[in-house]
C-alpha cells in the first residue's frame, strides 16, 4: 500500500515538472514579454534594460534551471505586471473560482449521477429517452453558447438575472448553471451506462434469486459496483475546480482564475501564468491520486491487484 | 397442504416470449418434494429461461404466460414482493459461472448473511454463526478466517460452494441448479455433484438439475425431463430414458456420447443445428434432424402424451423400444462413468 503511494507520488511530481517545463519553454517560444510590456515604440536600451532585470537575457537554460531551483524553495516569481507575488496574486482569485465550481460541482453530481441512474433503471421509457436526448445537448452545446443563451433568456428577456459581475451572489447563478450543464450530461450518460452494464451481470440476478428486494439489489449490489467508473470522471471533475473555466469567467466578467490566466497570457507575465499551471496541474495530479486509493477502497479486486 | 399435495412446483402450459419471438412453447411440469429432476438439452432449448421464468427473473422485455404454482399458489403475475419471498425462501437457484455469480465488491460472509437475514430474520453474531455453519456445510475449510474474504480471493469451484451455502441460507424447499459443474474442471464437478447428493440427503430439499451432462444428471436425478426448441419432448426416470430412449432426440443425445468400452467406434452427432426460435419449422421442431421422420412430422406438432410405461412423450414415430437390459446397464454405467 505505501509502495503504491510512493509510486504514484513519484508519478506525480514527474508529471506536474513535465507540464511546468512545457509551459516554461512555449511561453518563452512564443512571443518576447518585453516587447508586450514596454509596447512597440520604446528605444532598444529600455527593451535591453527590462531583459536583464528579468533575466531573460540569459540563455533558456539557465533561465529554466534558476525557476526550478526557485520552485523548489516555494518562490514562484513576481508578476511582471503588478510586480506582486505571483502565487499571491493567483491565491487572491481562487475564492471566486470556487465560489463558481463548487456549488457547479454539486449541482453536477445531485442532477447527473441520479438522472443517469435513473434512465438505467427505467431503459427505453420516455424518461430515460428524455434523460439521453438532455445529457447530448447539454455536452454537446459549447459553454459559451450555452451561457449566452442563457444571458439572452435570464438576463435581456426575462430581466430576473445578471449578466455579469461578482456583486451578489445572484451574479453567481447564471455562471454556476453554465457551468455545471456539459457535467451533468457527462455524469448523466456515464453512470447511466455504468448501471446498464452493471445490471446485466450475474451477480446482479443472483441477489435477485436471493429473495432480495429490488430497492436493496440496487443500493447494496448495483450501485457500489457502478460507483468506479462515475468516480473517474467525478475525480476528474475535483481536479479541475480550481482551473475554473476560463470561458465561462470570460462571459459573465467573473474575476477567477481562469480570467487571470487569459490576461496574464495576452500579457506575457510569464511568472503568473506559470504559477496558475502548475497549481492546475498539481490539482488534477492529487485528484488522480486520491481517484486511484479511491478504486483500491471501491473495488478489492484492484486492492489486491495493487498490491503484486 | 403440504401433506394433500406432494408437488411442490407445477408449471401449467408456461410461456414465454422474448421481443415477440416465442422460446418457450408451453411447458407443463411438475416437481414433487424432495424428488431430483434433471432437465437436459442442448444449449438455448430452454431449460434455463424456464426456471427463471418461474422465479420472474427474467428481463422486462421477457412475456411469460401460463401458470406457475408453488405450492398451489400462483406465482405468474405475482406482486414482485410474493416473488421476493419464494426466491431463496421456496426455491433457491445456483448458476451456471459462480466466480461472476457472487458480486465482486462485497465480502462472502455478508452475502450470505443478507440471505439469512432475509429468509430467517437471523443479525449480529447469530447471523455470523449460522453463516459458519453453512460455509462448513458446503466444505469451506477455515471458514472463520476466510468469512471476511472477496469471491475473487476463492477458486471456482469454492465460489460454487459458496453459493450453495447462500442458497441454503433461506432453507429452501427446491434448489434449481442451473448448470452448476460447466464452468469448472472434471474433479471439481465431481466433488459439487457429491455434495449436491450429501445435502439432498441432510435437508430433504427438492433439487432441479439443468445440464447437457447425462452422465452428471444419471449421478443426481431420479427423474429427467428432455427438452428441445422451447418444449419437452420426453419425460422419465433416469432408468427409462438411458435404458430406453424412445425419442429421437434423446437417443441421439446418447449416441453423441463415447463409450469408456466396447470397440472405438465413431460417435454418432446429431446432423444440423437447434433450429432458430425465430424461424422454427413447421410441425415437429425436431424432424428435420431426425432420422426417423416422416411427412407428418413436418406438418403437426405431437403432443407430450403419457405412454404406458409412465413416462411422456412427445413423437409420432418414436425409437422402438428393443433395447436389451444389458444395453441398460452399459447406459447408466456410461453414463456414471462420463
Amino acid at each position: 500500500m505505501i509502495r503504491f503511494v510512493l509510486v504514484r507520488l513519484l508519478r506525480a511530481v514527474i508529471t506536474i515538472l513535465a507540464v511546468v517545463t512545457f509551459a516554461f519553454v512555449v511561453l518563452r517560444m512564443s512571443g518576447d514579454p518585453a516587447q508586450v510590456m514596454l509596447g512597440p515604440d520604446v528605444p532598444q536600451d529600455a527593451v535591453d534594460a527590462f531583459r536583464r532585470a528579468w533575466g531573460l537575457d540569459q540563455p533558456l537554460w539557465i533561465q529554466y534551471l534558476a525557476y526550478l531551483k526557485s520552485i523548489f524553495t516555494g518562490d514562484f516569481g513576481v508578476s511582471m505586471r503588478d510586480k506582486a507575488s505571483a502565487l499571491q496574486l493567483v491565491l487572491e482569485r481562487v475564492p471566486a473560482t470556487l465560489q463558481l465550481t463548487l456549488p457547479a460541482l454539486i449541482l453536477k453530481l445531485m442532477i447527473g449521477i441520479p438522472a443517469g441512474v435513473y434512465a438505467a433503471l427505467h431503459r427505453q421509457s420516455f424518461a430515460d429517452r428524455g434523460v439521453i436526448t438532455l445529457a447530448i445537448i447539454g455536452f454537446t452545446v459549447p459553454s459559451f453558447v450555452m451561457g449566452l443563451v442563457l444571458v439572452l433568456i435570464f438576463s435581456v428577456i426575462l430581466g430576473v438575472l445578471p449578466s455579469g459581475g461578482q456583486d451578489t451572489w445572484v451574479h453567481g447563478v447564471l455562471p454556476t448553471i453554465t457551468m455545471s450543464i456539459g457535467g451533468i450530461g457527462i455524469l448523466a450518460r456515464f453512470s447511466r451506462s455504468a448501471m446498464i452494464e452493471v445490471l446485466g451481470q450475474p451477480y446482479i440476478r443472483t441477489a435477485s434469486a436471493k429473495g432480495l428486494k429490488w430497492r436493496d439489489v440496487i443500493w447494496s449490489h448495483a450501485l457500489p459496483n457502478a460507483a468506479v467508473p462515475i468516480v473517474t470522471i467525478v475525480g476528474f471533475m475535483v481536479g479541475s475546480l480550481i482551473a475554473g473555466a476560463v470561458v465561462v469567467e470570460s462571459i459573465f466578467s467573473w474575476p477567477g482564475i481562469g480570467r487571470l490566466l487569459i490576461v496574464s497570457v495576452s500579457n506575457r507575465d510569464l511568472a503568473v501564468v506559470q504559477c496558475i499551471l502548475l497549481i492546475i496541474a498539481a490539482a488534477m495530479v492529487m485528484s488522480n491520486l486520491v481517484v486511484d486509493l479511491l478504486y483500491g477502497w471501491l473495488d478489492p479486486r484492484l486492492r489486491s491487484h495493487a498490491a503484486h | 397442504m403440504g401433506t394433500t399435495n406432494p408437488d411442490l412446483v407445477e408449471l401449467r402450459d408456461l410461456k414465454v416470449a422474448f421481443d415477440g419471438v416465442q422460446v418457450l412453447h408451453g411447458i407443463d411440469l411438475t416437481v414433487a418434494r424432495g424428488e431430483a429432476l434433471g432437465l437436459v438439452g442442448e444449449s438455448g432449448c430452454g431449460k434455463s429461461v424456464t426456471w427463471l421464468a418461474a422465479l420472474g427473473l427474467l428481463p422486462g422485455k421477457a412475456a411469460v404466460t401460463g401458470s406457475i404454482r408453488v405450492d398451489g399458489r400462483q406465482l405468474c403475475g405475482a406482486e414482485r414482493s410474493d416473488l421476493e419471498e419464494v426466491r431463496g425462501g421456496r426455491i433457491a437457484m445456483i448458476f451456471q459461472d459462480p466466480s461472476s455469480s457472487l458480486n465482486p465488491v462485497l465480502r462472502i460472509g455478508r452475502q450470505i448473511v443478507e440471505a439469512l437475514q432475509i429468509h430467517r430474520g437471523l443479525r449480529g453474531q447469530a447471523a455470523r454463526t449460522e453463516a459458519l455453519r453453512l460455509l462448513d456445510m458446503v466444505g469451506i475449510p477455515d471458514a472463520p478466517r476466510r468469512f471476511d474474504l472477496y469471491p475473487h480471493e476463492f477458486s471456482g469451484g469454492q465460489c460454487q460452494r459458496l453459493m450453495i451455502a447462500m442458497a441454503l441460507a433461506g432453507e429452501p424447499d427446491l434448489l434449481v441448479a442451473d448448470e452448476p459443474t460447466t464452468a469448472l474442471d472434471a474433479t471439481i464437478q465431481a466433488q459439487i455433484l457429491d455434495l449436491l447428493n450429501a445435502l439432498r440427503a441432510e435437508t430433504g430439499m427438492a433439487l432441479v438439475f439443468i445440464s447437457h451432462d447425462l452422465g452428471a444428471v444419471s449421478q443426481v436425478c431420479e427423474r429427467v425431463c428432455v427438452m428441445y426448441a422451447g418444449r419437452i419432448v420426453e419425460e422419465g426416470s433416469v432408468a427409462q430414458l438411458f435404458s430406453q430412449p424412445r425419442h429421437p432426440y434423446t437417443r441421439g443425445l446418447f449416441d453423441a456420447i463415447p463409450r469408456i468400452d466396447g470397440p472405438r467406434d465413431r460417435l454418432i452427432p446429431i446432423p444440423g443445428t437447434v433450429p432458430n426460435p425465430k424461424h422454427l419449422p413447421a410441425g415437429c421442431s425436431f424432424s428435420p434432424r431426425c432420422p426417423y421422420a416422416v411427412d407428418a412430422c413436418g406438418s403437426t406438432y405431437p403432443s407430450l402424451e403419457f405412454q404406458g410405461d409412465g413416462r411422456r412423450l412427445a413423437c409420432m414415430r418414436p425409437v422402438p423400444a428393443v433395447t436389451t437390459s444389458g444395453e441398460a446397464k452399459r447406459r447408466i454405467h456410461e453414463g456414471l462413468m462420463a
